[in-house]
């Protein structure tokens, strides 16, 4: 499906995709926060949020840098 | 006061602000590149103690960057908290300015209590849950930031009204890129720096309602910037922030382990929870590790390292704890 990660449209993924499956196809769980159309998702949402073609979402990345 | 009059003549701060900042105690932790811009600035700001916490030594590859640091400091390899303390009092000699060489644990309770707020100028997560439980602890505010490449981000925490690190991060990350692996740009640290050191000032002068609610991402090379509002993160049972706390970070299981090899020169490192080793090995991949199906082997900053699958780690031609679990928390296991 065709989702906007970030800015960017990207072909993704198939039909019944979840935030979780999403994390896990860029290789990010365990260091992101994702917001999916403008809302924030806790993470024990991830499995059963279902994503939708034409999706905008925001996907930050949590760095220890200083 | 004339020293602050452009400072006191800006609408948000003016006098009554400048006042709170002069009587305000601010706790630094890491002084490295974040830890010594925020310094500065808090300092030239007339701040009214500013204490700053380092374990590490200044060496040449922190000039870029480090903006205490001289060429001297680097050639003399003398701690950071040392040589920023030093500068930080020629900068500005009204200001109570306290440096600690030492790292922080769960037994550094003492060095929290009664703190205003708390810088965030870390380069490892293990460490920043430690300051997440003792902020939630005493309830003092905290500003996280971090930077790598050219981005970086900012969340201020207010223990009980924002959601804590620990609901933003319910597990330790691993992976990921850090300066050491990914390099950072001096623009990139005085950018995140400028949002920490403005979330500050905000709350020293006592503007709370000022604070940004959100968690600010950004990227000055490509010129990019996200803003998220992760509010309703705050988890009610959090263990750190929750109704019924238990500061996992504060218990001492939860810290990774050093222990100095008999005789070997070397240091083991263990850490704290489960690691993937795969996701070690990828991110060593730009030193070219050996690895079979027990361990990996790598050289970094000259140092041989091996890294069995638990994430165990001898750091070899060392017996300096401190100087081995800087490298491990730098390179392996943030």
């Amino acid at each position: 499906m065709t989702l906007t990660i970030n800015g960017e449209e990207r072909t993704i993924g198939g039909e019944g995709m979840s935030a979780a499956d999403l994390a896990a196809h860029l290789g990010l769980e365990g260091r992101i926060a994702m917001e999916r159309n403008g809302m924030i998702l806790k993470r024990d949402e991830w499995e059963n949020e279902t994503l939708e073609q034409g999706d905008t979402i925001e996907i930050v990345q949590f760095v220890g840098g200083g | 006061m004339e020293r602050y009059s452009r400072q006191i003549r800006f609408s948000g701060i003016q006098k009554s602000g400048q006042e709170t900042i002069q009587k305000a105690d601010v706790l630094i932790i890491g002084a490295g590149a974040l830890g010594s811009a925020a310094a500065e600035t808090l300092v030239r700001a007339g701040a009214g103690s500013v204490t700053i916490v380092d374990r590490d030594y200044v060496e040449s590859s922190n000039l870029q960057r480090q903006q205490l640091y001289t060429e001297k400091d680097a050639a003399d390899g003398v701690p950071k908290a040392a040589a920023a303390a030093l500068r930080l009092k020629e900068i500005n000699s009204s200001v109570e300015v306290t440096g600690l060489v030492e790292e922080i644990t769960p037994a550094s309770e003492s060095l929290f209590q009664g703190r205003d707020v708390i810088i965030d100028a870390l380069d490892n997560f293990e460490t920043r849950l430690v300051i997440n439980d003792f902020a939630c602890r005493f309830n003092i505010p905290w500003i996280y930031a971090a930077v790598v490449s050219s981005y970086g981000m900012s969340f201020t925490i207010l223990p009980g009204e924002t959601p804590c690190l620990r609901c933003l991060l319910p597990v330790l990350p691993q992976g990921g890129e850090t300066c050491d692996t990914a390099g950072v740009i001096a623009p990139a640290v005085q950018m995140v720096s400028a949002v920490q050191s403005t979330e500050a000032l905000k709350l020293l002068s006592g503007n709370n309602e000022a604070l940004r609610k959100t968690f600010l991402h950004m990227d000055i090379w490509h010129g990019t910037q996200q803003e998220i509002g992760v509010g309703r993160m705050r988890r009610l049972d959090c263990p750190s922030c929750g109704s019924t706390p238990e500061y996992p970070a504060l218990k001492h299981e939860s810290v990774t382990k050093t222990a100095v090899l008999c005789g070997r020169d070397t240091v083991q490192v263990r850490p704290a929870g489960q690691v993937v080793f795969n996701e070690i090995l990828e991110r060593l991949s730009p030193f070219a590790p050996k690895a079979n199906n027990h361990l990996l082997q790598v050289t970094l900053e000259g140092k041989k390292v091996v890294v069995f699958r638990d994430g165990r780690a001898l750091i070899h031609e060392t017996s300096d704890k401190v100087q081995a679990l800087s490298l491990y928390q730098r390179y392996i296991v943030s």
